[in-house]
């Protein structure tokens, strides 16, 4: 019977939860046990119901192993959409207060909600689906390991499931954009592992001499966060079966290694992964080679011994000894390079090609994704000089900075990717609509300048209200008036997000409809090149 | 004995000269005669699937 193993699997890992719950040391952990048990039960009996009791079909070792790449390419759609969506509540909830439903849907709640939702539900599903599609492309191998990469995929979701209920619950550890507790994070260690282990089996066996530089940055990503994940998160549970668990690091070393992880989280995850993405999609969308493949080789490189050093950017003027945020400013000016470097790079592959900007709005998509790279990581070294941190920290400039970075660039190379890729996996002539993907353009490109632009005006306006003195040396104004000065900053920003919001819902319909297999007949987006008359 | 000083000052002298000298190496190995007709060749990898992205399974 195909899948019996993992039935089997399945059904003592529910069993197991159900146990685990039985036994909780605490009220929160017995809950959380009980979600785990529906959820692995649910995958029990949706393995049982598809149960195919037909001979299995002999596997050809040649044929990429798409399966698991298809229902990734879903869930980063879905993902996407839900991660927006609670983005935008909770821009509402910080422009109007009342929005926050005690206790699970405040905002305390619902802020990891939709950084992990985006970040690492919404990112990491689409860095999960175009590495195993892009890795068996330029080795021109079958993934490794069988059904490997299924447990990577549904592994990693039933890791986004627990973490997401586990906010709401209000089960935290307090560490940014690493805020599951102890046992989720084993959980991610196991499926990351074996994430590491089905690429690098899939690089072993490649047919391909040279490994493609989109693999690199890939690689990086896996290692990297590999590293940061399980040294961040090193900690103390309270008890084996309850949700409490003590850092290993305390005071100005628990804070350094945190932003280590932070910091880097945006360095390997946010940015290595997608440049993979990018030095594949782009290329292949454009139908030229990347412009200088050296380049990307020292831009790789550059990238990768420069980044690590620059979390302490993030603890200026704190209890991190000086020489240490020193270092964290003069590594993060010299991140200018790799920016520069990979900008430059993605840019140029459209050399001779300019006029695709105009007749191909995946294109487009994907080189505005690349002008926000080299933006926001512009912008970024500029914020980590110590004397512009003193205006920006803290303030919603920071937020306009991460943003600008999140929707110009993670999220627009990954939509890129998914229009390019939905056709071609459900073997579809072309996506449903290009029209869509161009209304998807504009709303998503239009709700990013607003939300970008609003929030340097607001930070600034904050950081300046902050500092400002009277001839007497007293701050002239409260924390209060300063909160007040917001309100219509955190309205407008809300408006950006529903942009970007709906442009990720017409993705949506637009990518089921192409799954579906329906093609809208519709007006072509450019008109054909008029002809040239001559006079007779 | 190993302190936090010796880590410290071991990693702000070899360290770095180890780091900067791989760099470094890496440059002059992607600039090394030939090697412009090698990454024009592995540019060229994304196009080389000799059946295209859309064999069927």
């Amino acid at each position: 019977m195909k899948n019996s193993g993992w039935i089997l699997v399945l059904a003592v890992a529910t069993f197991g939860a159900l146990v685990a719950a039985g036994l909780a040391q605490d009220d929160l952990f017995r809950a959380h046990m009980f979600v785990l048990t529906l959820t692995l039960g649910g995958g029990t009996l949706y393995l049982l119901r598809t149960a195919s009791f037909e001979p299995a079909v002999p596997v050809d070792p040649d044929a990429y192993l798409d399966g698991p790449i298809r229902v990734g390419t879903v869930l980063t759609v879905f993902w996407g959409v839900v991660g927006f969506l609670v983005g935008v509540i909770v821009a509402l909830q910080m422009a109007y207060p009342d929005l926050n439903i005690q206790p699970w849907f405040n905002f305390g709640r619902m802020r990891p909600l939709h950084t992990s939702a985006v970040v690492f539900a919404f990112g990491g599903s689409a860095l999960l689906t175009t590495s195993l599609y892009v890795v068996q492309r330029t080795t021109r191998a079958r993934l490794f390991g069988g059904d490997l990469a299924w447990f990577v995929m549904w592994g990693y979701q039933l890791f986004i499931v627990m973490a997401a209920t586990g906010y709401l619950l209000g089960i935290s550890q307090g560490r940014e954009y690493a805020e599951p507790e102890w046992y989720v994070d084993i959980w991610l260690t196991i499926v990351w592992v074996a994430y590491l282990v089905l690429f690098l089996g899939t690089l072993v066996k490649r047919k391909e001499p040279h490994i493609y530089v989109a693999n690199w940055f890939y690689l990086a990503f896996i290692v990297t966060v590999a590293m940061l994940h399980v040294v961040n998160n090193l900690a103390v549970p309270v008890s084996f079966l309850g949700v409490k668990s003590y850092s290993a690091f305390s005071g100005v070393q628990d804070a350094l290694t945190q932003w280590w992880y932070g910091h880097n989280a945006v360095g390997f995850f946010l940015t290595a992964g997608f440049l993979g993405m990018m030095y594949y999609f782009l290329p292949k969308q454009a139908g030229r080679p990347v412009y200088s493949y050296r380049l990307s080789i020292i831009h790789f490189w550059a990238l990768i011994f420069l980044y690590i050093w620059a979390g302490p950017h993030h603890l200026y003027y704190t209890a991190l000894p000086d020489w240490a945020q020193t270092l964290g400013m003069v590594f993060s000016i010299m991140l200018w390079m790799p920016s520069w470097g990979g900008m430059i790079n993605g840019l140029l592959t459209l050399r001779g090609a300019w006029d695709k900007i105009r007749t191909d709005p995946i294109i487009r998509m994907m080189v505005v994704a690349v002008a926000f790279y080299g933006m926001s990581t512009f912008e970024g070294p500029v914020m980590s000089i110590r004397a512009v941190n003193a205006l920006s920290h803290y303030t919603n400039w920071t937020i306009g900075h991460v943003h600008s970075g999140a929707l110009g660039w993670v999220g627009m190379i990954s939509f890129g990717a998914v229009y390019f890729l939905t056709p071609r996996l459900w073997y579809r002539e072309r996506l449903y609509s290009l029209r869509m993907v161009n209304w998807h353009f504009w709303l998503a490109t239009l709700g990013i300048v607003i939300y970008a632009a609003v929030m340097w005006v607001a930070g600034i306006t904050q950081g300046l209200m902050w500092r400002e003195y009277n001839d007497q040396g007293f701050l002239v104004y409260s924390f209060a008036e300063v909160v007040a000065a917001m309100h219509p900053y955190y309205v407008l920003r809300a408006v950006g997000g529903m942009l970007y919001l709906a442009g990720g819902i017409v993705m949506a319909v637009n990518v089921a409809l192409t799954i579906k297999g329906h093609v809208r007949v519709e007006r072509p987006l450019v008109p054909a090149a008029p002809q040239m008359k001559l006079a007779a | 004995m190993m302190d936090y000083e010796t880590l410290r000052h071991f990693a702000d002298s070899w360290g770095l000269v180890y780091m900067v000298a791989i760099f470094l190496a890496v440059i002059v190995f992607i600039f090394r005669p030939g090697a412009k007709a090698e990454a024009r060749d592995a540019a060229q990898i994304p196009f080389r699937d000799p059946t295209g992205e859309d064999r069927k399974p």
